[in-house]
């Protein structure tokens, strides 16, 4: 490391430990713990778009389809709804699956006139038999106690599985936009991967079959014990007195401290996986491709291949951050996504960071994070400040106080423009 | 007969004239972008909150003329307000331009850092617009609802279905058609025009027969705020305003603008109608229109609804992948490949 790294990368832990002091410890292990998934989601975009230029805005997708694996994977199965449709819904989703690749089977095996009119024919009639074998198991899943569960619930397996799991979802999302957006124009990407984003959400809040939609998964399980647990465990009140804590303290202190190492594993073996492909032959493959694709295609490369290959990589990893992230939660609510909080937040981090060097887009993760968690408090207490000579209850003076929590927006945007005006290479540039 | 014509005129009603309404101000929304796309060579992300913006001031605007009572009679005040609203957008535009965007122009970045650089400008335009109205539902729409209302039109045709007409509807429409031919003249009648339409065909030839590329940009972006502001007022007079759900029109913009074929003002014209159409007709229940269309034994039991409506993203999503996978540069030829 560089002594400039290690500065930047202390500040920062100065910064958490400072609100540790100041604050409580509670919120600095919230700020540390939602700082290491951010920095992972970084670390992904970082791979598209530090490695190989690729401009992806749909992160909240990627995010969102970790959340979803983290229900399938861990929540327990709804039996009763299974037994009343459980198959026919599978049933449907294979009609679905087989009625599209059918399509694309008879567009690869047809030719001239007939083959549009064969396929349109495939896809409208087999859309009205995936709608009636499909609604009707819907409808029986989502009757049974729709207030408790109404959804066929998961698999029961231990909520970690559900990581890699998130991490496979969301990479098969991205083969499918990265199969018809890359190869044309860079922007079109950028539409693509917005439009995923909107309907992933999009179906994440309406199918309650799947998610339960608005009405939220609540009680996850969780990898590490409960709170109350801790407290009724003498062995544990015992050593919680020995440093000095009151048991409910020093519970939910422990529980986060597990959160924050489990995190930092994972961070440290992605990022250990992401500096090795940085520096090996691959990782140089990929920065040729990014600074003149003309130049390494003639020496041979799919430039294409490599780009599907690697916005694969990093959309997996954001997938498993979106993974770990509803696991710390708890809980997945599926209206709470929103792009300018997933999407665009984790662009901030890694050009402030750095774009194309890993512990840039990490350092811009931890430092983002802290930001967005601390201009609220910054905020208000400055509004105050300017509106202390206001007489009270004037209008504009409620009016400012009020628009406080929108000052985070403009924060986020100015930091944008000026880190990429002044300083486009970012705190820790590329080397 | 009567049947077929209960059958139409449903159809008119909930299918026909709300697509249409949608349709010309996704294509005024789309005209901006694909203007940006075609002289200044970048998606803008930041359009969706422009549009926020200029409809944001229109909204002020009207609240201060409501107050003072001043008004249109059976026409919204904020046709009123609309230059307020196209002067406050294109200020900020302008600043924007200056600020910001000209710099990467004299650097000739890469498109995509250009792309980067507006999403930037898209927060600080959301913030700005929700650190002065908030952002909660605002409604400005006054004067008179409707034209014919469904009851008036089944009391004068007799017939069992209504047909309504809503001013804000109709107000879209003529709006839509006086600005699209304002600008098709502009661009090819005027000697700016004609100059930018040559900037955008070929950058190095319109430079070398002495085409001044700043006074062009200016031009451009004057005329996005005018079309993006005109665009969100339709729109929130024909919904309501609110900044999020501008931003999320920026998905069937695009849609419109690359179906129709980035660049080509025709194409994001054809492309904003295309879109509308599909949205509104895939989501929309088509179970009453069949009863009245098919004969008795072919009638539907179930809604007939293709999609629920919180899908309408992904069938402009859905239109999207089709033409990049079939037919990447749009129906109209647009330049981007």
């Amino acid at each position: 490391m560089t002594s400039r790294e290690i500065i930047l990368f202390a500040v920062v832990a100065l910064l958490i430990l400072g609100s540790g002091f100041l604050q409580s410890w509670n919120t600095a292990l919230l700020i540390l713990n939602m700082g290491l998934i951010s920095a992972i989601m970084s670390l992904g975009v970082n791979l598209q778009w530090g490695f190989a230029g690729l401009f992806n805005v749909g992160i909240m997708g990627f995010v969102a389809l970790g959340g979803l694996a983290t229900v399938l994977v861990s929540a327990p199965p709804v039996a009763e709804a299974w037994a009343a449709g459980g198959l026919r819904v599978l049933g449907g989703l294979l009609v679905g699956a087989g009625v599209i690749a059918a399509a694309v089977i008879a567009w690869g095996r047809l030719a001239g006139r007939l083959r549009g009119l064969v396929v349109f024919v495939l896809i409208v009639a087999g859309f009205f038999i995936f709608r009636a074998v499909f609604d009707a198991g819907v409808d029986a899943v989502e009757a049974i106690s729709p207030a408790t569960t109404g959804y066929l619930g998961g698999l029961g397996l231990p909520v970690l599985i559900a990581w890699p799991v998130g991490g496979l979802l969301a990479a098969g999302a991205a083969w499918l936009i990265g199969k018809t957006a890359l190869g044309l124009r860079s922007d079109y990407l950028a539409i693509a991967t917005l439009g995923i984003a909107e309907i992933v959400i999009a179906i994440m809040k309406n199918e309650d079959w799947l998610t339960r939609g608005v009405k939220n998964v609540i009680g996850l399980p969780r990898p590490l014990p409960y709170e109350i647990d801790l407290q009724n465990d003498p062995g544990f009140v015992e050593r919680a007195a020995g440093f000095g804590l009151d048991p409910t303290t020093a519970s939910t202190l422990f529980v986060k401290l597990g959160y924050g190492a489990l995190f930092a594993a994972v961070l440290v073996v992605l990022l250990t996986l992401s500096q090795l492909a940085l520096r090996s032959p691959w990782g140089r493959m990929m920065r040729a491709i990014r600074d003149n694709e003309t130049a390494a295609r003639a020496m041979g490369k799919d430039v294409t291949g490599r780009h599907l290959q690697i916005f694969i990589l990093g959309s997996a990893i954001c997938g498993i951050a979106g993974a770990m992230m509803t696991t710390l939660d708890g809980q997945l609510t599926p209206s709470s996504y929103q792009p300018l909080r997933y999407t665009f937040l984790v662009w901030v981090m890694v050009i402030v960071g750095g774009s194309g060097n890993n512990l840039g887009a990490v350092l811009g993760g931890f430092l983002i994070w802290f930001l967005w968690v601390e201009v609220e408090p910054i905020g208000s207490a400055l509004m105050g400040l300017i509106t202390a000579g206001m007489s009270d209850g004037s209008w504009l003076k409620g009016h400012l106080l009020d628009s406080v929590a929108h000052m985070r927006l403009l924060t986020m945007g100015l930091i944008l423009l000026l880190v990429l005006r002044f300083s486009p290479r970012g705190l820790l540039p590329e080397r | 007969m009567m049947d077929l014509l209960n059958g139409l005129i449903t159809l008119a009603n909930f299918v026909l004239i709300p697509a249409l309404a949608y349709g010309s101000q996704l294509a005024l929304g789309a005209l901006g972008v694909t203007l940006i796309y075609g002289i200044l060579r970048f998606s803008n992300f930041a359009h969706g909150d422009t549009m926020a913006f200029g409809t944001m001031v229109v909204v002020l605007v009207t609240w201060a003329m409501q107050a003072a009572g001043i008004s249109l009679g059976p026409l919204p005040t904020a046709l009123l307000a609309l230059p307020f609203g196209i002067a406050g957008a294109a200020a900020m535009v302008l600043l924007t331009d200056r600020a910001v965007y000209r710099f990467y122009r004299a650097q000739k970045a890469k498109p995509v850092i250009l792309v980067i650089v507006s999403m930037g400008v898209m927060f600080i335009y959301n913030g700005v617009t929700r650190f002065i109205i908030g952002p909660e539902d605002q409604r400005f729409a006054d004067g008179e609802r409707f034209i014919i209302s469904a009851r008036d039109f089944k009391a004068m045709t007799g017939l069992d279905e209504g047909l309504a007409i809503k001013s804000t509807q109709a107000i879209t429409l003529v709006t839509a058609v006086v600005v699209v031919a304002l600008l098709f003249w502009f661009l090819n009648r005027t000697r700016t025009g004609k100059s930018m339409r040559a900037y955008s065909d070929n950058e190095d030839l319109a430079l070398l027969s002495g085409i001044n590329p700043e006074r062009v940009v200016l031009v451009t972006w004057l005329l996005v705020a005018a079309l993006a502001t005109v665009a969100g007022t339709l729109y929130g007079l024909d919904k309501s305003f609110k900044p999020f759900t501008y931003f999320q029109l920026l998905l069937p913009i695009f849609a419109s603008a690359i179906v129709g074929g980035l660049g080509s003002p025709v194409g994001a014209i054809a492309g904003g109608f295309v879109i509308a159409f599909s949205e509104v007709g895939i989501t929309y229940a088509w179970k009453k229109v069949l009863v009245y269309m098919m004969p008795g034994p072919l009638e539907p039991d179930g809604l007939v609804q293709l999609l629920s409506t919180e899908y309408k993203f992904a069938v402009s999503f859905m239109i999207l992948l089709i033409v990049l996978l079939f037919r990447p540069t749009g129906l109209f030829r647009g330049k981007s490949v």
